[in-house]
């Protein structure tokens, strides 16, 4: 089980604050596809991945029991 | 580096006990920024703002502002406190104070670290005019990102 959670216009348009996958270990792009794919995101180009609270790149790898957080450019300040 | 001193708050921020923070013996200066809400931004009239944050990444992300301000600086003491909510125009959104036994210090560390807010710390902008309301960050009235993605990384010196 991997916890996504998503924030600002993210969740608005996904009408979710948090989702909860079944999935096994897999990368922060392959991740990034499944969000595409199932829950009508258009691009994460721009949004970064952060894995249990830290930054993460494209190609880290994510496990079971993470929670992955996509986080829209931030505008704090 | 105490936990107290970097904050995410949803009540109105009491600017002095954020200055309260850094008051020492060892210091000469304390510089205080404060952020608050701007009603026109471009022409266009905001009515208020409102702000969300993944609030235990933030101040997470504001810890490590502050140690890489202690990093580069390490005679400062620095406290950030960042309200979010809806907030009113004037209201302040963000108030950093920096001490430091001269004033150059305190300066310099307290526009890094706000900097360093603006590029790292998860929180975000929503503003509400009379004609719409908009999330801000990938927008050209804010910081942009030239790789499309912040630098995470600070320089530690």
């Amino acid at each position: 089980m991997i916890q996504v959670l998503l924030f600002a216009e993210l969740q608005e348009k996904t009408g979710k604050a948090k989702i909860k996958l079944k999935a096994g270990h897999m990368t922060v792009t392959e991740l990034k596809d499944v969000l595409i794919d199932k829950y009508g995101i258009k691009q994460l180009d721009k949004v970064m991945v952060a894995i249990n609270e830290d930054y993460a790149e494209d190609e880290d790898r994510i496990q079971p029991g993470d929670t992955v957080a996509f986080l829209p450019p931030v505008s704090g300040g | 580096m105490e936990n107290h001193l970097f904050e995410i708050v949803e009540e109105p921020i009491q600017i002095e006990k954020v200055i309260a923070k850094v008051v020492r013996r060892e210091a000469g200066a304390i510089t205080t920024f404060i952020g608050t809400v701007r009603e026109w931004t471009k022409g266009r009239r905001t009515l208020y703002l409102k702000y969300e944050a993944y609030v235990s990444m933030a101040e997470k992300m504001l810890r490590q502002v502050g140690e890489e301000v202690c990093g580069k600086w390490p005679d400062v003491k620095i406290a950030i406190t960042h309200r979010i909510g809806e907030l009113q125009i004037s209201d302040t959104a963000v108030v950093v104070a920096v001490s430091a036994p001269h004033r150059k210090e305190a300066y310099a560390a307290n526009e890094y670290a706000m900097e360093r807010i603006k590029q790292i710390v998860p929180i975000w902008k929503k503003e509400h005019w009379e004609d719409g309301e908009m999330w801000i960050g990938n927008q050209s009235e804010t910081v942009s990102y030239a790789e499309g993605k912040p630098i995470i990384k600070g320089d530690k010196h």
